[in-house]
């Protein structure tokens, strides 16, 4: 028989016998991906959409990832002669007339072994045999684990090797996690914030929507999963905008955050315009108020009775039904339980700045509030738009001054898609930071499960994505818009688990790669082991 | 010799009449005594060859053979009152060349010249047809030729060799695949070999 043996160099042949050989390169192109003739049996079956291979041709190793499988015959009759033929001919015919194929993306190569893995600009020659890569392989590729590399999962089928994440480099640019609702984006979204907390790349602040990172969440099997208080103690403090529910959660809370109506400005009324109903007039009409009255537009706004607003609108040249619909919808902000006539003391932005200076790392716990979709944007805009001009005036001052650069910050927000939809992308504070990249070292973890929802030049700044299973077409189209070889991925992500696996691919990772994430279980806590691990409200608060 | 002591020596049973590279011509001693369709021959002590053809017809081409069997009761008889005929007929085989021996080693491809007539024909040992019949590369041979009737010949030498194997489907089949890729647009020619072969049968 002839196999591609001969193309074997023989120093790498002792090598590659400890590796599952699957098949050799029979054609294709660097464009469209190569054609892997598969040969053994098993390899037929067990090589998967997402498998990582190796190629070895005669001077370089190539690395890819099968993206496509498919039934090839030399023979287009052969399946009527199969049809009239029995079991044997079957047999004789599969291997032979009948093969798979399998569709590999070369990603990158080495020349030697040590050396860096480039991205793949030339082609492995005809026969180079393809090998399921090992986990030397995935190590040179992905790097071991160490201070600024953290274990995210394994590759597919290879349960023992670790597939590792630059997180130094991960937080240089917004990143996101997507994937439909219970696919795993949370865990995964643990991880990521446990490793950027224990390696201290950054600071981390976290809209947590549904109370599930900063004290234990619940997951759909019923397990708890501990939060980054229970795990990191006083390096974590939890700002909570509803005190009953922490309390009832059992949850450890820092602090019981109150926003002040004289906090919010006229731009988080016209963020909100979709949600509260505003409309664009009511939404000018605000900025006109805050002329008139300052700081405490909205209380003084409101404070006036419902027959006073004629005469306040020929005052300041607004339609009065205009000012009587935007009472309407202000009132629904003052009945938050969490916002409060004005701001104590220097109010809770500057409290969690200070937090945030200090290296410590903010959750801020919505509680029931986390349905309430007007609070959860109304309070990541506030909060986040003012602590971003902090950082930019403290980004600049260090510039001009030659100073330290504060350290970098992580922005975790969840239905992303509400505040970075084409509509409001340009005005609300995440369109900007994500556009902005890091240049005042502020960076957003977008944590969604409707991407197709997200302004598209939004979603091109996304640097590192990393992707859960999704059903909708469109959007899967959005999470790969940009991404080159993006039409290959498409079949990857179309086949991924319904749990616990994802895509993951761009900036901070060589090359696109299937991963089985990591447990996030007793071992997890105990690897990330920070001082602290493990803590019970008890042990936190006596 | 591959041959085990234990194992039956090959039978002499012909000699060559005819011979060149691809094809031979070799005559029975003894009339209807040639091996079957597909059995393999050596030829002296180099070359092995398949039974591609068997016909038995009048010694000498000007007289045509008479029936002899009117009143007779069955046709052992005609041969027991005509004794003569014994040495009136003979039984011809045409022998495909597909391998032959140098030194220790077996070639299973045409050898590099003819054997010399009068060559001595032997029905090869199952030890030796073990040796020779796997890897089946000979099949090249037959399947590229013009024999009209090559791949019952092919069919015949596997159905014979097959029980010289312990396990004679795992020889049929690698024979198979080993067809199937030299016929890479031609599954239906494959699936006409197989239909000839035993594969189904219990105890195979």
């Amino acid at each position: 028989m002839t196999t591609a043996n001969g193309v074997e160099p023989e120093s790498l042949e002792s090598e590659s016998a400890a590796r599952e050989r699957v098949g050799a390169v029979v054609g294709g192109s660097l464009s469209r991906g190569l054609d892997v003739r598969l040969e053994a049996a098993p390899a037929v079956e067990n090589v998967k959409v997402g498998t990582f291979v190796t190629m070895q041709g005669r001077f370089n190793r190539f690395f890819g990832i099968v993206t496509d499988l498919r039934l090839d015959s030399s023979d287009p009759r052969a399946g009527l002669a199969v049809a009239f033929g029995g079991a044997a001919l079957a047999e004789a015919l599969s291997g032979a007339t009948a093969y798979s194929t399998a569709s590999v993306s070369p990603m990158l190569t080495t020349s030697a072994e040590g050396e860096a893995p480039q991205p793949a600009r030339s082609l492995p020659p005809h026969f180079a045999p393809a090998h399921r890569a090992s986990p030397g392989d995935v190590a040179a590729v992905f790097g071991g684990e160490d201070e600024r590399h953290i274990w995210i999962g394994s590759p597919l089928d290879m349960e023992e090797t670790r597939v590792c994440l630059n997180l130094e480099e991960f937080v240089k640019r917004s990143n996101g996690v997507f994937g439909k609702s219970g696919s795993g984006k949370s865990f995964l979204t643990r991880i990521l914030l446990a490793g950027i907390l224990q390696r201290g790349t950054a600071v981390n602040l976290v809209f947590d929507m549904h109370s599930e990172y900063g004290w234990q969440g619940t997951s759909e099997s019923g397990y708890a999963p501990k939060g980054l208080k229970q795990l990191f103690g006083a390096r974590v403090s939890v700002f909570t905008l509803d005190p009953d529910s922490s309390r009832r959660r059992g949850a450890a809370t820092d602090v019981d955050a109150r926003i002040g109506l004289d906090e919010i400005e006229p731009e988080d009324v016209g963020v909100l315009a979709a949600t509260l109903g505003v409309t664009d007039l009511g939404a000018q009409a605000c900025h006109t108020l805050k002329e008139r009255w300052g700081d405490g537009w909205i209380a003084e706004f409101l404070a006036r009775a419902p027959d006073e607003l004629a005469e306040l609108a020929e005052k300041i040249g607004e339609n009065a039904a205009t000012l009587g619909a935007l009472r309407r919808r202000l009132r629904v902000l003052q009945r938050l339980g969490f916002v409060a006539e004005r701001a104590e003391g220097g109010g809770v932005v500057r409290e969690i700045m200070e937090h945030l200076a200090d290296n410590r790392h903010v959750v801020i716990e919505f509680g029931r509030h986390g349905d309430n979709l007007t609070a959860y944007l109304l309070v990541a805009n506030l909060i986040t738009r003012r602590i971003h001009e902090e950082y930019r005036r403290r980004a600049e001052r260090a510039l001009a001054t030659g100073g330290a650069q504060p350290t970098p910050l992580v922005i975790t927000i969840e239905e992303a898609h509400r505040f970075l939809d084409p509509g409001v992308a340009s005005r609300t504070i995440f369109g900007t930071i994500a556009r902005e990249m890091r240049k005042y070292r502020v960076t957003l973890l977008v944590v969604d499960q409707r991407p197709a929802g997200i302004d598209d030049e939004v979603l091109s700044q996304i640097g590192t994505r990393i992707v859960c299973q999704l059903d909708n077409d469109r959007d899967v189209e959005a999470v790969l818009s940009g991404a080159p070889g993006s039409r290959e991925l498409r079949g990857v992500i179309a086949r991924l688990e319904a749990q616990r696996q994802s895509l993951m691919f761009g900036h901070a990772l060589p090359m696109p790669v299937v991963v089985r994430t990591r447990a996030y279980d007793e071992d997890f806590y105990a690897a990330v082991g920070a001082a602290g691990a493990n803590l019970s409200r008890e042990d936190l608060f006596g | 010799m591959s041959s085990a002591p234990s194992a039956p020596a090959a039978a002499k049973f012909g000699e060559v009449i005819e011979a060149s590279v691809e094809r031979l011509t070799g005559q029975c001693h003894a009339l209807y005594d040639a091996p079957p369709l597909g059995a393999l021959v050596r030829a002296g002590d180099a070359l092995f060859t398949l039974v591609d053809g068997v016909s038995t017809a009048a010694l000498d081409p000007g007289r045509r053979v008479i029936a002899r069997g009117a009143g007779l009761d069955s046709e052992s008889d005609v041969y027991a009152e005509h004794p003569q005929l014994e040495r009136l007929l003979r039984t011809d085989v045409t022998l495909t060349v597909v391998g032959h021996r140098d030194g220790g080693r077996i070639f299973r491809h045409l050898p590099p010249s003819p054997p010399r007539i009068h060559t001595f024909l032997y029905a090869c040992s199952s030890g030796e047809t073990a040796a020779f019949m796997e890897p089946a590369d000979w099949t090249a041979i037959l399947l590229s030729g013009a024999l009209p009737a090559a791949d019952d010949v092919i069919a015949a030498a596997l159905r014979q060799a097959a029980p010289c194997f312990p396990d004679p489907r795992a020889f049929l089949m690698s024979a198979c695949r080993l067809i199937a890729a030299q016929l890479p647009a031609d599954a239906a020619r494959l699936a006409a070999i197989m239909r000839r072969l035993p594969l189904d049968e219990p105890g195979v």
